[in-house]
């Protein structure tokens, strides 16, 4: 019975081919939207989430210089107020469990005949521990390294491609970076890009020490450009700022009231912000797709009724010979099932197809996840079954001497 | 027991803005199986109105109408359905074919709400279907055939559920006299096989077909050919 009215309500369908199509267009638009929305927002999301871990967790970036000095403004990380010692004297706190002093600068790198414009940071081995770092191949330089200023690199992934190509290992090559040679000892694992697009892999880290005496020197002794600072937990985080804060202000005669020479960052808390960012900006996508999804069921309700008009005698005929009132229920309800199911799986390969286009034009990831598709899935077949079941009603509670008399 | 259809004091009031408005009053009348009755009457003496309730279509206002041992004015509208699938079969005089569907479908469908798989339908379907004389046209659309063949099809359907009884609305009003004839010779033929028909009509050579005619006017039967001295009882 229930396989003669689905075959009765493909019939139906096909008796009207442009009507029935059009009705679907709405659900396949609607649907094809919410998945593609969904696919954009979750890739979104996606490379944000990849960003944040491989930042490294609960950090603090400390600069040197203030917002503003005595009313002229500068940029931070400029001047040079932060040293080694604030370094150390951080590291003491009890809410922080690591510490790592940066200097960093922009120098060439050359090896053989190929030569790469690229970031140099100069920094202790705690930094890889504060942001969760490690190499890919080689080693680590020590804190021995350090004490002697060895002319040591790692190197990350983007410098070993430009700089090497894929044929040779880097391990134990030398390049030269200002004049000075270098032994790679390492090649950094990809950490990919960060939060506002940099590439985190274009980059040769050397020991702090060597980069103060060898590359960027001239500057204020044992000075440095920014302190990076791990605290011990997410929930230490506010304290740990604070901690930071006065150890500074009292380490740099900072009295109250006047502006600091540093400042603070909580880049965990930034990160959070721009992914609570996105994740408003994907619900707001799907919120703006589902209206379109609402908008096709409507569609549905509408041709529904004009299809229960047309068919008044029809319905009589069907009473008249024994049909119950659930089954001419059952026939309009399946017929609108039906025609929001067909149109939700041309949404759903619409969608799919369509993230697969933007990925490929614009380069923003997209990611299709079984979940979104459920979700359309289960939504179209609701829209069809509530939007449907009016009409339905209507049909079954015609009165069959009146519906037959209908011309 | 024989009888198929047993009327007993039926009233029908339609409600109108005015008020209550009686279509039948006090309407009595049995019909014994194998029975062939023709119903007439002009326009407005409830003669339709009677059909429908005959038909488990509508229900009575007042009064009593078995049908086969049901008690039709008692019953909720799925168990009318169920009835009117099971005992009834209706042939109208515009055909009612569902214009989609091809001829064997058509004739299956009181099958569909039976319950019985597709197999069980098409040969129930093809068989009723030789039997008016149109095996040649099963998959033909309504629109392809005659009007004559098209009642004949209406005809397969009210008989594809072995039905105790045919209700017969105008069934020539749409053919011109030949046809008529042979749609008459159709039904003749079902009656001698022991089916009960009871038709309606306006015209008297149609009437004469059956065994028994009933007239209505104003909602009272004022003629009954095989009950003359009961109706008249009643009357005075």
């Amino acid at each position: 019975m229930f396989a003669a009215m689905l075959g009765e309500a493909w019939h139906a369908m096909g008796a009207n081919r442009l009507r029935t199509f059009l009705t679907m267009l709405g659900m396949m638009i609607g649907v094809g939207a919410v998945v593609l929305m969904m696919a954009v927002g979750e890739g979104a999301q996606q490379s944000i989430k990849k960003s944040i871990s491989s930042m490294g967790s609960n950090l603090f970036i400390i600069l040197s210089g203030a917002p503003s000095a005595g009313g002229a403004r500068s940029a931070t990380g400029n001047s040079s107020t932060l040293n080694v010692n604030d370094a150390n004297a951080i590291a003491e706190l009890d809410s922080i469990s690591g510490v790592a002093p940066v200097t960093m600068g922009g120098a060439q790198a050359i090896f053989a005949g190929n030569n790469w414009s690229t970031s140099i940071i100069g920094t202790i081995p705690s930094y890889f521990q504060v942001r969760d770092w490690s190499p890919a191949e080689g080693y680590l330089f020590t804190n021995s390294d350090i004490r002697s200023a060895t002319r040591v690199a790692l190197v990350g992934k983007t410098v070993v491609e430009n700089l090497f190509g894929d044929d040779i290992d880097p391990v134990g090559k030398t390049i030269r970076i200002k004049q000075s040679p270098f032994v790679i000892i390492g090649v950094l694992d990809g950490k990919g890009q960060t939060l506002d697009g940099r590439d985190q892999d274009d980059t040769i880290i050397v020991p702090l020490t060597t980069a103060q005496r060898k590359l960027f020197g001239n500057q204020v002794p044992g000075s440095v450009r920014q302190i990076m600072a791990q605290a011990v937990s997410d929930k230490a985080m506010p304290q740990a700022e604070e901690d930071i804060n006065n150890l500074l202000k009292q380490r740099h005669n900072i009295r109250e009231g006047s502006e600091s020479d540093f400042s603070v960052r909580n880049l965990t808390a930034i990160a959070n912000t721009a992914a609570e960012t996105t994740k408003t900006m994907s619900l707001l996508l799907g919120a703006i797709a589902s209206i379109s999804l609402l908008v096709g069921g409507i569609g549905i309700m509408n041709i529904m009724l004009v299809s229960v008009t047309e068919r008044t005698r029809e319905i009589g005929i069907r009473m008249a010979i024994g049909a119950r009132e659930r089954d001419v229920l059952l026939q309009f309800l399946l017929e609108a099932f039906v025609i929001s199911i067909v149109g939700c799986i041309v949404g759903i390969l619409i969608g799919v197809g369509g993230a697969a286009l933007v990925q490929h034009f614009t380069g923003t990831d997209t990611i299709v996840t079984t979940q979104s598709i459920s979700l359309a899935f289960v939504v179209a077949a609701s829209v069809g079954i509530f939007f449907g079941f009016y009409p339905a009603r209507k049909a079954a509670r015609l009165n069959p001497i009146e519906a037959l008399r209908f011309q | 027991m024989d009888k198929v259809i047993e009327v007993r004091h039926l009233y029908k009031d339609y409600e109108t803005a005015a008020g209550p408005f009686p279509v039948l009053k006090d309407v009595n009348l049995v019909i014994k199986k194998g029975d062939y009755v023709a119903i007439m009457g002009p326009s407005g003496s409830g003669k339709s109105t009677f059909m429908n309730i005959l038909g488990c279509l509508d229900r009575p206002t007042i009064g009593e109408y078995m049908l086969i041992g049901h008690d039709v004015g008692k019953l909720n509208s799925n168990a009318l359905a169920l009835l009117r699938n099971q005992t009834i079969g209706f042939v109208f005089q515009g055909f009612n074919l569902l214009a989609r569907s091809s001829l064997l479908d058509n004739v299956s469908l009181p099958l569909v709400y039976a319950g019985l798989n597709k197999n069980m339908r098409h040969e129930k379907a093809k068989q009723v279907l030789a039997k008016v004389g149109l095996s040649q046209y099963f998959q033909s659309r309504p629109s392809q055939i005659s009007g004559g063949q098209q009642q004949r099809v209406a005809i397969a359907r009210a008989l594809v559920n072995n039905p105790s009884l045919i209700l017969a609305d105008e069934p020539t009003g749409n053919l011109d006299s030949k046809t008529s004839e042979e749609i008459m010779a159709l039904f003749d033929n079902l009656n001698n096989e022991g089916i009960t028909i009871i038709l309606v009509t306006h015209e008297n050579d149609i009437a004469a077909h059956a065994r028994r005619q009933v007239r209505f006017l104003d909602g009272k039967i004022t003629q009954d050919s095989s009950q003359q001295q009961t109706v008249s009882l009643e009357t005075n």
